[in-house]
C-alpha cells in the first residue's frame, strides 16, 4: 500500500500540486486521472522520488520516501515495477535481454534461472518465442508494452507505475494492455497506479480513481461512483466526449 | 552564473559516475563494447587524418624552408616533433571530440528524452555510473594507444612523401625524425591526451545526461558538447604545456 499525505511540490516559485493525500491500496488498479497539464504525472513522478517534494509524505508501507536516503531510495526502487508512456525500452538490447536486464541487474540466481524467469514473464503477457531475439524498434507499439510490462514484473516487484499505458494503441490493443495490468495486479498482490486521461480504462479497470484539477485533489471514488458524482471538474472532464454522455443518461 | 550552476552539477554528476558499480558483472561487459565503439572504431578516420597532416606537414615544411644555412634534415625533425607535441595529441583529440563527443551526448541525451534513463533509475541502478562510467575509462584507456599510433602514421605520411616525389629525399627524411628525439615528449603527449580523453568523455556525458526535450534539444546538447570539449582541450592544453614543458 502507498499513502500519499499533504503532498505539495513546486517547481521554483510555481506550485503545481497542492496538499494532494490520497491511500493506493494493494491488489487494485489505482489510477490518477486528469487533463493534460493538470499535475497528474509530477504527482507519479513525486511519489516514484523521481522529484523532491516540498512538503507531505509518501509511504510505502509505512516507509516514508522524502526521509530515505538515496541508497535507501534506489534499494526501495528494487521493489518498484514501471511502465513508461513511450515504453522505454533499451533500444541496443533484444526483448528478451531487456527483460533479462533487471535480473541480471539484481537476482542472485544463475543465468539459466534469469533465463527462465524472462520467459516466464514474457509468455506471461503473450509474447512468443518469435519475438524474444527482437530489437525494440523491430516490433509494434503493443508489443513493445507487453514487453514494457515483462521487465516491470521480472523482480517480482510490490509496487507497478504505468504512466499512459495507453497512449498510442488503438483501442482494441488498449483494452487488452489493461486487462493485462489487471491481471497482474491482482495475481500479484501488487500495488498498482496508472496515470492515465483514457476513459475506457478509467471504466474499465479504475478501483480507486483519484481525480487531479489544477494541481488539486478534485475527487476520488471509483469507477461506478463516478457516473453519480456531482464535482463539476470532474464531470466536465469525464463526460467531455458525447459517447461518455449517453453512457451516463443511460446510467442514470 | 549559469556557469556556475553547469561547473556544480557537472561535478555531482562525475561524483554519481565515480562509485562502485552495482554490478561489476554488467560494467566488465559494457567495456568492451565501448573500446570497440569509441576507440577501435575511431582508427579509420585517425590513419586517415594522420596520415595526410604527415605527408603535408612535410611538404609545407620543406617548401617554407628552403635555405642553405638549414640541414638536410630540418624538415624530418620539424614533422616529427610538430606530430609528436601538437597534432597526434591536441588536434587529434579535437577531432575526436567531434565524432566520440557527438556520439555519446548523443547516445545518451536519446535515452534521457525516451525515458530509457528514467527507467534504468526506477530499477535502482544508478544511471549515470552504469551508462558513462564504462564509456569515460574505455575512451581514457584507448586514447593513448590511438594517440601513438596517429605519431607512426603520421611520420608514415611523411615517408610517403619522400618515396613519391622528389620533395625531401628517403634519406634525408629519416634522418631527421631520429635526429636529437627526445622521447619524453611521447610521455609528455600521452599525459595530454589522457586528460583529454577525460574531458571529451565526461563533458559529452554530461550534456547528454540532462539533455531534456526533443530531436532538436539532443542535436542542441551534441553541439555544446563538442563546443565545449574543444575548449576545454584547449585551454588545457595550454595549462599543461607549461607545467611540462616549460
Amino acid at each position: 500500500m502507498i499513502e500519499v499525505k499533504n503532498l505539495n511540490k513546486s517547481f521554483d516559485e510555481n506550485q503545481v500540486l497542492f496538499d494532494i493525500s490520497g491511500v493506493f491500496e494493494n491488489g487494485k488498479c489505482n489510477m490518477i486521472i486528469g487533463a493534460s497539464g493538470s499535475g497528474k504525472t509530477v504527482l507519479m513522478k513525486s511519489i516514484i522520488g523521481l522529484h523532491r517534494i516540498d512538503s507531505g509524505s509518501i509511504e510505502y508501507d509505512g516507509r516514508n520516501l522524502p526521509d530515505m536516503q538515496m541508497k535507501e531510495i534506489r534499494k526501495l526502487r528494487r521493489e518498484v515495477g514501471m511502465l513508461f508512456q513511450g515504453s522505454a525500452l533499451f533500444d541496443s538490447l533484444t526483448v528478451m535481454e531487456n527483460v533479462m536486464y533487471p535480473l541480471e541487474m539484481f537476482s542472485s540466481e544463475t543465468k539459466a534461472e534469469m533465463e527462465k524467469r524472462a520467459i516466464f514473464c514474457l509468455e506471461r503477457v503473450d509474447l512468443t518465442n518469435k519475438a524474444f531475439d527482437l530489437f525494440p524498434s523491430e516490433i509494434s507499439g503493443g508489443m513493445q508494452k507487453r514487453v514494457a510490462i515483462a521487465r516491470a514484473i521480472a523482480l517480482n516487484p510490490k509496487y507497478l507505475f504505468c504512466d499512459e499505458p495507453n497512449s498510442g494503441l488503438d483501442p482494441k490493443t488498449a483494452l487488452i494492455i489493461d486487462k493485462l495490468i489487471q491481471e497482474i495486479t491482482q495475481e500479484y498482490n501488487i500495488t498498482t497506479i496508472i496515470n492515465s486521461h483514457d476513459m475506457n480504462s478509467v471504466m474499465e479497470i479504475g478501483d480507486y480513481i483519484l481525480f487531479i484539477n489544477k494541481g488539486r485533489k478534485a475527487w476520488e471514488g471509483n469507477n461506478k461512483m463516478i457516473f453519480n458524482s456531482d464535482v463539476q471538474e470532474l464531470n466536465d472532464f469525464v463526460f467531455a466526449s458525447e459517447l461518455f454522455k449517453k453512457v451516463k443518461e443511460v446510467n442514470s | 552564473m549559469n556557469y556556475l550552476y553547469q561547473t556544480g552539477q557537472y561535478a555531482m554528476l562525475m561524483h554519481k559516475v565515480f562509485t562502485k558499480p552495482d554490478r561489476w558483472k554488467m560494467f566488465w561487459r559494457q567495456f568492451p563494447k565501448e573500446v570497440e565503439k569509441l576507440g577501435l572504431a575511431s582508427l579509420p578516420i585517425v590513419i586517415i587524418i594522420s596520415i595526410f597532416i604527415g605527408a603535408i606537414l612535410t611538404i609545407q615544411t620543406k617548401l617554407n624552408t628552403e635555405n642553405p644555412l638549414l640541414p638536410t634534415y630540418s624538415t624530418g625533425l620539424v614533422t616529427r616533433d610538430t606530430l609528436l607535441l601538437e597534432f597526434s595529441s591536441t588536434i587529434m583529440c579535437l577531432i575526436l571530440a567531434g565524432k566520440v563527443g557527438s556520439n555519446i551526448a548523443s547516445e545518451i541525451g536519446t535515452m534521457r528524452i525516451t525515458e530509457q534513463i528514467d527507467a534504468i533509475e526506477i530499477m535502482g541502478v544508478n544511471s549515470a555510473n552504469y551508462l558513462i562510467l564504462p564509456k569515460i575509462t574505455a575512451f581514457i584507456v584507448m586514447m593513448p594507444f590511438l594517440v601513438i599510433f596517429s605519431m607512426a602514421i603520421g611520420l608514415v605520411g611523411g615517408y610517403l612523401v619522400g618515396m613519391f616525389s622528389d620533395i625531401i629525399t628517403v634519406a634525408d627524411y629519416l634522418l631527421g625524425i631520429q635526429y636529437a628525439f627526445v622521447p619524453y615528449y611521447i610521455f609528455y603527449s600521452v599525459v595530454k591526451s589522457l586528460v583529454f580523453a577525460f574531458i571529451i568523455s565526461s563533458v559529452a556525458s554530461y550534456y547528454g545526461y540532462f539533455a531534456y526535450g526533443g530531436a532538436l534539444d539532443v542535436g542542441k546538447a551534441s553541439t555544446n558538447a563538442v563546443v565545449n570539449s574543444s575548449i576545454l582541450i584547449l585551454f588545457f592544453n595550454l595549462l599543461i604545456t607549461n607545467l611540462m614543458l616549460n
